[in-house]
C-alpha cells in the first residue's frame, strides 16, 4: 500500500468502518510509515477536539422569547382539555 | 444522549399534548442546535432565526416525527434544512440543491496532501481547556467551504451516520464521504499548524511510483 492509498481509506479507518483483510494492510503500512502514522493521530485528535468543544450559548433575552412564542403557539394548536369545565 | 429512555418519554409526553414535556426537550437541545445554526450561517441573528424556525417546526410536525430516528437527528435535520435556505436566500438562489449533481470536486478522486505533519504539543484535552483553542477551531471551521463544512458537522460533531448525513443533505453516501475526508484533511492541516510540534515535523513520501 502507498500514503496516497492510504489517505483514501482514511475516513472507513478513522471510523472503524474498514474492510478486515484492507485493515491489515494499512495497518502494516502505517506500522513502517512514520508520517502516515501522524496524520492518522492529528485526525483524530482534530475529531476529538471538535466533538468536545463547547457550544456556543444562546443569548439570554432569545431564549426567553423563543420560550414565549413556542408557548403561544401551542397554546394556539393544542387547545386546553375540557375535563376542568363544569360539569352540570 | 446520556438518558434515553427519559427522552423517549418527554417526546411520548409532548406528543400526548404536554407542552412540559416539550419545553424541558427544547431546553435539552436548544444550545445544540442554535450551535449547529451558528457554524453554519455564521451570523449569531441568523442562527436565532434558525433555532427559532427549527423549534416552530418540531412543535408544528411533532407528530409525525415516527422515532426511527433518534429526536436529535430530527431536530437535526430540520435545523440544517432552515440554514441552508438562509445561506441559498443570502446568495440570491432561490432554489438550489446542496448537491450541484455534478460537482467535479465529487468524483475527481484528488485529495489534498497533507503538508504540515507533525505531532501536536498538547493533547486535545489540555487543549480544550484553553480559550485560545475555542477560537482557533471555530476559525478553522468557517474557512472551510460551506459544503465541507456542512457533512463535518453533521458527522462528526452531531454524530450522524454516513447515511442519516446523505440523508438529510439529498447526497449520496459516497459524496458525503469524499467531502468529509476534504474536511477532516482541511482541518487537520489547519489546527497542526497552529498545534504541532515543529521538532517532530516530518515529511510526506510523495510516492508516485
Ligand atoms: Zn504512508
Amino acid at each position: 500500500m502507498k500514503c496516497e492509498e492510504l489517505l483514501a481509506l482514511l475516513n472507513d479507518y478513522v471510523d472503524g468502518d474498514i474492510d478486515p483483510a484492507v485493515c491489515e494492510d494499512l495497518e502494516e503500512h502505517l506500522a513502517g510509515c512514520n508520517p502516515c502514522q501522524v496524520v492518522v493521530d492529528n485526525i483524530r485528535k482534530t475529531i476529538t477536539l471538535y466533538k468536545g468543544g463547547e457550544l456556543y450559548e444562546p443569548p439570554r433575552p432569545f431564549r426567553e422569547r423563543l420560550h414565549r412564542l413556542l408557548r403561544e403557539r401551542w397554546k394556539e394548536t393544542h387547545p386546553a382539555p375540557h375535563h376542568n369545565e363544569f360539569k352540570p | 444522549m446520556a438518558n434515553q429512555a427519559a427522552e423517549t418519554d418527554l417526546v411520548h409526553r409532548a406528543k400526548a399534548g404536554e407542552l412540559a414535556a416539550f419545553e424541558e426537550l427544547v431546553t435539552r437541545y436548544e444550545r445544540r442546535i442554535y450551535t449547529l445554526a451558528r457554524r453554519i450561517v455564521q451570523i449569531p441573528e441568523d442562527a436565532e432565526d434558525v433555532t427559532q424556525e427549527t423549534f416552530l417546526s418540531a412543535l408544528e410536525h411533532l407528530r409525525d416525527f415516527r422515532e426511527e430516528a433518534r429526536f436529535h437527528t430530527w431536530l437535526t435535520r430540520i435545523a440544517t434544512h432552515a440554514a441552508l435556505k438562509v445561506l441559498r436566500r443570502r446568495k440570491g438562489v432561490p432554489f438550489v440543491s446542496l448537491e450541484q449533481a455534478t460537482d467535479p470536486d465529487d468524483h475527481s478522486g484528488s485529495v489534498p496532501h497533507p503538508e504540515f505533519i507533525a505531532d501536536w504539543r498538547e493533547n486535545p484535552e489540555r487543549l480544550l481547556e484553553k480559550k485560545e483553542t475555542r477560537q482557533l477551531l471555530e476559525e478553522a471551521l468557517s474557512e472551510l467551504d460551506e459544503k465541507y463544512r456542512v457533512v463535518f458537522l453533521l458527522r462528526d460533531v452531531e454524530g450522524l451516520s454516513v447515511k442519516e448525513t446523505a440523508s438529510v443533505l439529498g447526497l449520496t453516501e459516497s459524496n458525503v464521504k469524499v467531502r468529509l475526508l476534504r474536511a477532516r484533511l482541511q482541518l487537520r492541516e489547519r489546527l497542526t499548524r497552529a498545534f504541532g510540534d515543529e521538532t517532530t515535523r516530518v515529511t510526506a513520501r510523495h510516492d508516485h511510483d
